[in-house]
């Protein structure tokens, strides 16, 4: 008994200093979280905190500041629009990526080794690089401020990694199975569509939660190629532009920015176990 | 009511039309292919898998790539060839100047203070039984976006007059013990930290949770081993968990360096570079925005290139290696 005590006692400090990291590291979106079901006269005149004065005092909350912002502030059509821009802009690059990948990996033609090279030699770009010739031409082929021009860019700037990825997944499988898969008369897509691409669910999984978190929260590609487009604007555009417009609505901001972290942490809770083997991966993401 | 039903219509259509159009261009090609003999399929096939790569590739990094090289010699509005012009500017204009300075204080603080706290976390919660939920705490920020991030600290970092009560949380601490408030998005000698902070609370949790992973890597037997001989905690710490986990701190750093080269986000959002807080890949946007500066904005964007080339073939050639070995 007494054993425990010391045990416990010694390991005092670190679990106050592990629980006041976690305090500190929670409390910016804690307030956050407040603060937008606070009245807008009660947000501008106290600290978030003075609620736990009377933590069961609910009159203090209301729903009114999320209305405003879905509706009246557009919001909700913001929502529609994120997720019409970040589902193809996941899908398209990983079956793209997908099949490239199969084909460096199990297909022979000429110069394959060397485009895979550049392919990962592309990594190095940073998108800031491509910006201006492609809006120019975007300008041109009148694809700015279309879903189709974002759906695509967000596959050029995905695709280097994706097929990276994948490549060393679809080369790490035994190569018996296909072989053995050609003997029984399977076609090449056959082989990838029932082998390659069930064996790699996990690698795929996190591949597309992170290209769909990325194209979630992008905002250079969404302000570049989407610009003033109010009708197709994503939430990051639309809450970067609230925060212009509405500086010191603080009601209306949080409730704003809850609802764009809500699908990401939603994904997070639900996947969490395909963050950890995906994000060191993810690492080299250029 | 009806006018959000048809708004929901479009997203489905949108989504249906993207995601069948990808869908349906490879099982087309595959459809065209079969009607060919057998031996000019096994030729073709590979084309149709990597062409459409190769064609976006070629489309949206080759060309803009070498395109934006071409036109960081010319002029504003890319007409007449200029020589080095942009570069000289990009590297003596004080404006610039300010925008390198604050990329190595980013660099130099935010990789220090994220691979540092990541690393002093990942060991503390390793001792902890709520583990998996002090890591998702700290995790939580890096699924968030920055703009959305840049919300909650515009926030902290809110500033009343002194006389009126705060709403900020960093100045609320300030007054009530006493302190005059600080405008720290606004005043010069803070700014910047701000700034950083918010990059650190968002990066340090990448850090944790891939150095905790290394650390449990680590095999008991040689910890053991070393505290039967007396070894301390800070030994055990100092001497045998950082050599071994080396090669993933310098993956750590090195992913964070890269993504602090193109930070933009915060700045845009909190800022938008003002009062000694710009940063490249702000400035570019905004002589590409603001200024229609075509040929600087590209010389900067060549520069930022220059910067990441070589951090990223490390970081790539260490995620090789370590690809290799597992």
């Amino acid at each position: 008994m007494s054993n425990k005590l010391t045990k416990a006692l010694s390991s005092l400090p670190v679990q106050l200093a592990v629980i006041s990291i976690c305090l500190i590291w929670s409390l910016p979106s804690v307030g956050l979280f407040i603060s937008s079901f606070r009245p807008r006269n009660d947000v501008f005149a106290t600290g978030w905190w003075t609620v736990f004065q009377h933590p069961f005092d609910f009159t203090q909350f209301q729903l009114a500041n999320y209305v405003e912002v879905l509706t009246a502030q557009g919001m909700g059509q913001a929502f529609l629009n994120s997720l019409t821009i970040a589902i193809p802009a996941t899908v398209i690059p990983i079956a793209v990526a997908a099949f490239a990948a199969y084909a460096f990996a199990w297909m022979e033609f000429p110069g394959r080794q060397v485009l895979f090279v550049i392919v990962v030699g592309l990594l190095v770009v940073p998108l800031q690089m491509t910006l201006i010739p492609l809006l120019r031409v975007y300008n041109k082929l009148g694809l700015s401020g279309t879903f189709l021009g974002v759906w695509l860019a967000h596959t050029g700037y995905g695709l280097p990694f994706a097929v990276y990825l994948l490549r060393n997944f679809f080369g790490g499988l035994p190569k018996d199975l296909f072989e053995s898969a050609y003997l029984d008369g399977a076609s090449p897509l056959t082989a990838f569509t029932r082998l390659a691409l069930p064996l790699s669910v996990p690698s795929l999984a996190s591949l597309a939660i992170f290209q769909f978190l990325w194209v979630w929260n992008d905002l250079l590609v969404a302000l570049i190629y989407l610009g003033g487009t109010q009708q197709v604007a994503p939430m990051t555009l639309k809450l970067s532009a609230m925060v212009q417009s509405l500086g010191q609505n603080w009601h209306l901001l949080t409730a704003a920015a809850f609802v764009s972290m809500a699908m990401p942490l939603a994904i997070f809770f639900a996947l969490q176990r395909y963050f950890v083997s995906g994000i060191l991966a993810g690492s080299v993401k250029g | 009511m009806e006018g959000f039903a048809n708004q929901v219509l479009n997203t489905l259509l949108a989504i249906v039309v993207g995601v069948g159009g990808v869908v349906g261009l490879f099982l087309g090609m595959e459809f065209l292919i079969g009607f060919l003999p057998d031996r000019i399929q096994v030729k073709i096939r590979p084309w149709a898998y990597v062409g459409p790569l190769i064609l976006i590739l070629s489309f949206y990094l080759v060309y803009p790539t070498l395109n934006t090289i071409r036109l960081s010699f010319f002029d504003a509005r890319s007409q007449n060839f200029v020589g080095l012009q942009n570069y000289v500017w990009t590297l003596t204009t004080k404006t610039m100047h300010v925008a390198f300075r604050n990329n190595l204080l980013w660099l130099v603080l935010l990789t220090t203070f994220s691979v540092g706290l990541g690393l002093v976390i990942a060991v503390l919660v390793n001792r902890v039984r709520y583990e998996s939920v002090a890591k998702s705490i700290i995790f939580l920020p890096m699924v968030i976006s920055f703009v959305g991030a840049s919300v909650i600290w515009r926030f902290i970092y809110a500033f009343k007059p002194a006389n009126v009560p705060q709403i900020g949380l960093l100045n609320g601490i300030l007054t009530t013990v006493g302190q005059d408030p600080i405008g720290w998005l606004v005043d010069k000698a803070t700014n910047n930290f701000s700034l950083i902070a918010v990059g650190i609370w968002l990066q340090t949790g990448f850090c944790m949770i891939v150095l905790s992973a290394a650390l449990k890597g680590i095999p008991k037997e040689i910890i053991e081993a070393a505290q039967v001989d007396g070894a301390s905690e800070w030994h055990v710490f100092r001497k045998i968990m950082i050599p071994m986990i080396s090669s993933t701190i310098a993956v750590v750093g090195t992913t964070v360096v890269i993504n602090v080269l193109k930070v933009f986000d915060i700045v845009f959002v909190l800022t938008g570079g003002n009062r000694d807080t710009e940063v490249m890949a702000n400035r570019m946007y905004k002589e590409m925005f603001s200024f229609l500066n075509f040929g600087r904005a590209s010389a900067i964007a060549v520069v930022l290139l220059m910067a990441i080339i070589p951090v990223m073939a490390v970081n790539i050639r260490r995620f090789q290696e370590q690809e290799a070995t597992r």
